[in-house]
């Protein structure tokens, strides 16, 4: 269970986030909407420690990640159970693309061989769609789709209790972008992993979520599941999944 | 009173970055003694920053010493010292120009390019994905590169030194009409110790400083090309400027009469 109380965040003037609460219960898949700049990848990355909020703490299963010092063992551990599939994929380029699924499994406490870790690196990249010829190639040679898929198997590599998705379908065509979807589902539900996703893709949040929260203003405007988003009744999130120019939310022209 | 706080802020803020910079160093030493290690890392940072260094150093090399020679016969001419040309050739490359020259190529090509592949691991999230595989990136990227540097340029400087009497060599006897025999004699036995360890040394440090501040301006990188840009502009400049600064003080406590 992942509990956000109270994050705030600000960059020199800006506050970006004032106030987060927000809870993901075990094995739930929670989906984060919200227009460009709300704060969607600031909580995330709060929750990953790659920022550190100024106020509030977040509990994984009871303990407070705030407070975990970088690079101490404690929080090796903590990321360990974390795998995260980023908007541009952040495949290293100058690792094959085995190399980049197996990333986790070649180095540090969890080390196999290289022969073990390269199987699984396969047996990953099957999982995802991609056949074992793609293992040797370099991430530049392949298409985005492609590299999104290689990130999914990097993501799920180590067999993760909790995974990231930031903007998983951002810069794929709509047909690529629903294959996505789909193995993000079914991942999730197979492995029983506890599912936080970033997005503006109403299809994606369909396809994906169990439950929703609108991030606007730096804060959660609404949570709940997904069956009663239609009927929220609040105008924000109303305008947001209707995509529609008129309503609360200013949209700068 | 404007131009006064004008004077202040810069003030600050060269020491602020100087403090950024000398934290960032001693971050990256104390991951020499904290285990894990990367050393495949550090073999592929030995192989680009060492070996695929060499034909520029040589390259550089050759042609000043070449030129040194034909300046000291011309200006030693005036005088009639044109005899002197071997030992100052020698201590001429050894003493300054072998580790500044190797320094300033090493801070082109080494530097711009370590800063330009941080800086893009950074926009590209690279950097946050490393972190998010248990990977520290101190340890991963800048350690390796840092260390390899600081190793491997003594040795290039080595060659770089040889290479650079080599051309003079080349020069004297070829064009200026030096025996062959005596200029290596002469050569060799004006070259003192201290010379040699001094060179060695100043690579060393050059080494450091170009890698260093590599890693420090491609961990700072801000978002987009732009970002990338800036960030391998200013880690060239910088390894440069210090490269210079650092020859200057490490000359003054090795040959201060």
């Amino acid at each position: 269970m992942i509990e956000l109380r109270g994050i705030e965040k600000s960059f020199g003037p800006k506050n970006v986030l004032r106030g987060v609460d927000l809870t993901i219960p075990k094995g739930e898949s929670m989906v984060i909407i919200g227009g460009s700049g709300t704060g969607k990848s600031v909580t995330l990355k709060c929750v990953l420690g790659l920022i550190t909020p100024d106020k509030g703490e977040i509990l994984v299963d009871g303990q407070d990640v705030t407070k975990l010092r970088q690079g101490s063992s404690e929080r090796d551990a903590f990321l360990a159970r974390f795998g995260m599939l980023f908007q541009g994929g952040a495949l290293f380029d100058s690792l094959t693309v085995w190399q980049n699924v197996a990333f986790r499994l070649l180095r540090g406490t969890m080390k196999k061989t290289k022969a073990e870790a390269r199987e699984i690196a396969i047996e990953k990249l099957r999982r995802v769609g991609l056949t074992p010829d793609v293992a040797d190639l370099y991430p530049s040679e392949l298409s985005g789709g492609m590299q999104k898929r290689v990130g999914l198997a990097r993501a799920i590599a180590a067999e993760p209790e909790i995974i990231f998705f930031d903007e998983p379908t951002t810069g794929l065509d709509p047909i690529m972008s629903g294959v996505i979807n789909e193995l993000i589902r079914e991942i999730v539900v197979e492995m029983g992993a506890t599912a936080m996703t970033i997005t503006h893709d109403m299809t994606s949040v369909r396809a994906i979520a169990d439950k929703v929260a609108m991030i606007h203003g730096g804060k959660v405007r609404w949570t709940g599941p997904i069956s009663q988003m239609d009927n929220s009744g609040d105008p924000y999130l109303t305008q947001f999944i209707t995509g529609s120019a008129d309503g609360p939310i200013e949209s700068v022209r | 009173m404007k131009f006064l706080a004008t004077i202040g802020r810069s003030v600050l803020g060269l020491l602020a970055a100087i403090g950024r910079v000398a934290l960032f160093a001693v971050e990256t030493i104390s991951h020499l003694f904290r285990p894990p290690w990367y050393p495949r890392e550090f073999g592929a940072a030995l192989m680009q920053i060492g070996y695929f260094s060499l034909p520029v150093v040589g390259l550089t090399t050759i042609f000043t010493g070449g030129a040194l020679a034909l300046q000291i016969y011309a200006g030693g001419a005036r005088f009639s010292a044109e005899a002197v040309v071997p030992q100052i050739v020698a201590i001429g490359m050894v003493r300054e120009l072998g580790p500044v020259l190797v320094g300033l190529m090493i801070a082109a090509r080494v530097t711009s390019s370590i800063a330009a592949e941080i800086a893009t691991m950074k926009v590209t999230e690279q950097i946050d994905a490393l972190v998010t595989l248990s990977t520290n990136p101190m340890k991963y990227l800048t350690l390796p590169r840092v260390l390899a540097a600081t190793l491997v340029m003594p040795i290039l400087v080595a060659v770089g030194d040889t290479i650079g009497i080599m051309g003079g060599y080349l020069v004297g006897t070829g064009r200026l009409g030096f025996n062959p025999g005596t200029y290596l004699t002469n050569t060799i036995d004006f070259l003192e110790w201290l010379d040699i360890v001094s060179s060695l040394s100043k690579g060393a440090v050059f080494g450091f400083l170009a890698a260093l501040m590599g890693c420090y301006f491609g961990m700072g990188s801000a978002r987009g090309a732009a970002g990338v840009g800036a960030a391998t502009k200013g880690a060239v400049v910088a390894a440069s400027v210090l490269i210079l600064a650092a020859n200057f003080i490490l000359t003054e406590l090795f040959f201060a009469a």
